[in-house]
């Protein structure tokens, strides 16, 4: 018996699946790019389907909103969308599809032979959970100290990518 | 009703492309790329589980996976600018200065 969460969720994981593949295989790192986008835009949804939509959210404004964009500005700022094809290590290709194979075969195992995961999604989670104010009241009381760790690390990066890419006037290069 | 194996599935299908992506494409940015699928697959494993056992800690931990990976993306996305700046290209197979 299909019910329609299995049928949207088999729709949206071909979506996410195509368009991980898409940008696996596309040429020029735009395209990637972007197929990378519609990726995070579906992952968000099922985030949603979830009970997540708190983290659906932050997922798009911050994944698909303002890390893909800083890839969208490096790419054309280096002008390296293509590169041309060279061949440093031959047997490297069939190796990595070969040892991806083994994995892929290896999570079939253990998924859905030894079902190392079991339960049923509940799709009609309480109101509460996963709203923003659910995410507040435990993200500043049970984890208030991971949570003020990475604010000094969000910091620490932006220190680090302005010393990378300055121009250094007046020190060494 | 899904079963949450069925997510857990699509999460190793996208880590499995992800990691391929690593290890077949050339151009820094891709790989860069692919890390990041990588990284959305297990945040799709985490909310999968959080919502399969009604426990919210799941969600926090995505929350903080997603910052890091801004900060992640922030500090590599410079790593690749300084490079090219030296080297004229990000193909990683010409970043080979270490090798004797």
């Amino acid at each position: 018996m299909m019910t329609i969460d299995l049928i949207l969720f088999l729709i949206l994981a071909v979506v996410a699946i195509a368009t991980a593949l898409g940008m696996l295989v596309s040429r020029n790192a735009v395209y990637s790019a972007l197929f990378l986008v519609l990726n995070f835009a579906t992952v968000a949804v099922f985030y949603l389907l979830l009970g997540a939509p708190f983290i659906a959210l932050t997922q798009v404004t911050v994944y698909a909103g303002a890390i893909m964009v800083l890839f969208l500005f490096v790419i054309m700022l280096l002008g390296t969308d293509e590169l041309p094809e060279r061949k440093v290590l031959n047997w490297q290709k069939p190796m990595a599809i070969f040892l991806a194979l083994v994995l892929m075969a290896e999570g079939v195992y253990l998924i859905f032979i030894q079902k190392s995961a079991s339960g049923l999604i509940n799709n009609a989670p309480g109101a509460d959970f996963g709203s923003p104010q659910a995410i507040g009241d435990m993200l500043f009381n049970k984890y208030l100290l991971p949570f003020e760790v990475t604010s000094i690390l969000l910091l620490v990066a932006m220190v680090g990518a302005i010393v990378l890419t300055g121009n250094m006037k007046g020190g060494q290069s | 009703m899904v079963p949450v194996t069925y997510y857990v599935a699509l999460s190793a299908v996208l880590f499995i492309i992800g990691a391929m992506g690593v290890l077949v494409r050339r151009n820094a940015l891709i790989i860069f790329m692919s890390v990041e699928l990588m990284l959305n697959a297990a945040n799709l494993a985490f909310v999968a589980f959080a919502s399969v056992n009604n426990i919210l800690d799941g969600q926090i931990f995505v929350f903080f996976i997603i910052a890091v990976a801004a900060a992640e993306v922030a500090v590599g996305l410079a790593l690749i600018v300084a490079i090219f700046r030296t080297k004229k290209s990000i193909d990683v197979d010409q970043i080979n200065m270490l090798k004797g």
